[in-house]
């Protein structure tokens, strides 16, 4: 069964049309991938899933119930939760801070019982503290648990992204190129925490990238979008051997 | 020197000794003078020395709540002074109070905000209006004036109204963003004070330019509070439970998902958090504790006019949160303490001095560059020199810092992939930003 079933959605800004539309599913507990040219749409097509653009038409369903319309804290409230292709932190916060923030809309507290000091606040807090310690563990940022988000390496921000991502406790975590900036040996410890993260914390993962290998290595199935179109799916071996795909993105040595 | 600096910096002994010694001869030259405000200005210092010493947090709040409570009124009480040094101690008290609510807004939650001065006046007018016959102008029943004994509610009523002026101004205003919020919100805040202004017909509600007289004084077991020293113990209560709302907020979830819209409202959106409920929340906390001392001010003043709540008292707030430090909780308490003493104690005692100079006629310095008028510059100087040389303020914000003990006390589940935390990679280089434009 299909967690996320996106029919026909088209995105124009004024004359542009930056999605058109496009038809995709990802499967519960998998790993698809979105794959394109610069400018083909991808971000587009995100910011559209997480509520952040309204599409110009078209439908978007997660476990069978429509979230278009919804704000993108009510779509992070129903479970899908992202990164940024450019990097969004909460800069001058400490790490283990951005990480709590992922967890704002499991925590019960409220003005009152905060400024009561009631003890399930306390508890709760403290709970949720631990959560974010073992999280950061997981992406081995766990050292860095006091350091401020902007000092931290390009790799480490963009694996503090996906901490705080996961921290919403996502059902389909949408990452926007993850590994764009990293060195091969960072993309490699990447492509093994993507590949692990799923079942870990039992969310679906969609993913945009251009590191080919990382693409190809993880991924159950691909969307190839092109100017705002998708012209090709399937999965690994079937994108590798797409002419279309070829001659639109890939070019003859990323197939190899 | 420097050495021997820094190991005074971890010797507690030491430090309580030279401190205690500190404290009580300013005390002793407190109470003794007929009237020196250099040593009244020390003995309140030692509050900042305090907050520096290297003591529990515990011990830290023991000392400064009696220094506060007992000390500081006892020692003020020897000369003719008294009631003018519990004056100026009311004074930083509510302005302490109102810079730690705009600190809500503008240091945690990034609003700027340059109208704050309204719900100041909100809490101040809605006292003034029921606690004088003022009301029997428009109010279908009771009796007014209500006596000094209804204070105490209306502390309650004040943060109130404030809160919901604060809703209702920010439901339209927080639609706009950076330079275009502080605009509005400053065009906000004359337009309340304007109203007040103009609130005198066809029914009179708030007295117009005219100002409302004879605010009736807080009563509590039927004794009425009249004196600055009472005032100041009042106040003192109000404070702390400001202060302690502002500390606990900070650290929760609310704190968080503030300094969250402030880093990167996106980011922030897209971790849950609702933005127009968020600010709105800031935007009422902050106000409620301006209402609220707006209250205790109209109480000791008796009286209240719009002149009292001019854009220069939000400049004023603002000089003295960003002074402080933005979303700096200490940084902000030390800021208020010290524009506020420095426009009511420093430029009078000034201004008094140059006066009489004049008059003895050993200089002539003309009206027009006496201390006092020179306030506006002052502030001026010291945002200029503040935004150049020390940006964050008197004491700079920092992040609560969490022990990593405590955090990993079952150490069973945790599945730590990274090598022991090499701050050589994981701490940002100059490698791995060239890295990032060669890939985008
Ligand atoms: N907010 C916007 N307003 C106007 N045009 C936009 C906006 N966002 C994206 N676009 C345009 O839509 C197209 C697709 O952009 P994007 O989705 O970012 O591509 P990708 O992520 O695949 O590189 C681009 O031509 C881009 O300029
Ligand atoms: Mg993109």
């Amino acid at each position: 069964m299909p967690i996320l079933e996106v029919t026909n959605i088209t995105k124009q800004f004024g004359g542009l049309t930056a999605n058109s539309n496009v038809s995709m599913t990802v499967e519960e507990d998998s790993i698809t991938a979105v794959i394109g040219p610069n400018g083909a749409g991808k971000t587009t097509f995100f910011n559209m899933i997480t509520g952040v653009y309204q599409p110009t038409s078209g439908e978007i369903k997660l476990n069978n119930e429509s979230i278009v319309g919804l704000k993108p804290d009510m779509v992070a409230k129903k479970g899908i939760s992202r990164t940024f292709q450019n990097i969004r932190l909460f800069d001058e916060m400490s790490v283990i801070e951005n990480v709590l923030v992922g967890m704002h809309s499991h925590l019960k507290a409220n003005l009152l019982s905060i400024l009561l000091d009631f003890p399930v606040t306390k508890k709760e807090e403290i709970e949720a503290e631990k959560e974010a310690y073992r999280l950061l563990e997981y992406f081995g940022l766990s050292s860095l648990l006091n350091e401020k988000a902007c000092n931290l390496s390009y790799g480490a921000q963009r694996k503090l992204e996906i901490a705080r991502a996961l921290a919403t406790k996502p059902k389909l975590i949408l990452l926007d190129e993850p590994a764009a900036g990293m060195n091969p040996k960072e993309t490699k410890e990447l492509t093994e925490i993507i590949r692990q993260m799923g079942k870990e914390f039992h969310t679906s993962v969609l993913l945009i990238e251009h590191d080919m290998k990382l693409v190809m290595g993880i991924s159950e199935h691909i969307i190839v979008l092109d100017h705002g179109e998708k012209i090709a799916e399937g999965n690994p071996d079937e994108i590798r051997s797409n002419q279309k795909v070829i001659e639109a993105y890939l070019g003859s040595a990323a197939v190899n | 020197m420097k050495e021997k600096l820094s190991a005074f910096k971890l010797h507690k002994t030491p430090q309580l000794i030279l401190f205690v010694a500190f404290v009580i001869v300013t005390s002793l030259a407190l109470y003794f003078s007929q009237k020196s405000v250099i040593s009244f200005l020390l003995l309140l210092s030692s509050l900042l020395f305090l907050y520096y010493m290297n003591l529990k947090n515990r011990t830290k709040w023991m000392i400064g709540l009696i220094l506060l409570f007992i000390l500081i009124p006892f020692a003020s009480s020897g000369g003719p002074a008294f009631q003018s040094y519990m004056e100026v101690a009311t004074m930083v008290g509510i302005y302490v109070s109102m810079a730690l609510g705009l600190n809500i807004v503008v240091g945690m939650a990034g609003l700027l905000d340059m109208g704050f001065i309204a719900f100041f006046a909100v809490g101040a007018y809605a006292y003034s209006i029921f606690a004088t016959p003022q009301a029997s102008n428009f109010m279908p029943f009771g009796h007014y004036p209500l006596d000094g004994n209804s204070f105490w509610a209306f502390l309650i009523i004040g943060a109130i109204a404030a809160a919901i002026t604060g809703v209702l101004i920010g439901v339209p205003v927080l639609r706009v963003k950076g330079d275009y919020l502080a605009i509005v919100t400053l065009g906000f805040g004359e337009i309340i004070r304007i109203v007040f202004n103009n609130s005198d017909s066809p029914i009179n509600f708030t007295g117009g330019a005219m100002g409302i007289a004879s605010v009736a004084h807080p009563k509590i077991f039927g004794y009425e509070l009249s004196f600055p020293n009472q005032f100041y113990f009042v106040t003192l209560v109000i404070l702390l439970f400001t202060l302690f709302a502002v500390l606990r907020l900070e650290r929760s979830k609310l704190g968080r998902s503030w300094k969250a819209i402030r880093e990167n409202e996106i980011a922030a959106q897209a971790m849950g958090i609702p933005l127009v409920k968020t600010k709105l929340m800031a935007f009422a906390l902050g106000a409620s504790f301006s209402g609220m001392m707006g209250v205790v001010f109209a109480a000791k003043q008796q009286f209240i006019d719009p002149t009292s709540f001019t854009l220069m008292e939000s400049f004023t707030i603002l000089v003295m949160v960003v002074l402080g430090g933005m979303g700096s909780v200490p940084g902000v308490i030390l800021g208020a303490a010290v524009v506020t003493i420095l426009n009511l104690q420093v430029l009078t005692e000034l201004t008094n001095w140059v006066n009489q100079l004049n008059l003895s006629g050993v200089v002539s310095i003309p009206d027009a560059l006496s201390p006092a008028k020179m306030q506006k510059f002052i502030f001026g100087a010291l945002l200029i020199i503040f935004a150049l040389y020390k940006t964050n303020g008197l004491i700079p914000a920092k992040n609560r810092v969490f022990d990593e003990k405590k955090l990993a006390s079952d150490k069973s589940n945790s599945k730590d992939n990274d090598p022991k935390g090499n701050p050589m990679t994981t701490l940002k280089d100059k490698d791995s930003k060239e890295q990032t434009k060669i890939y985008s």
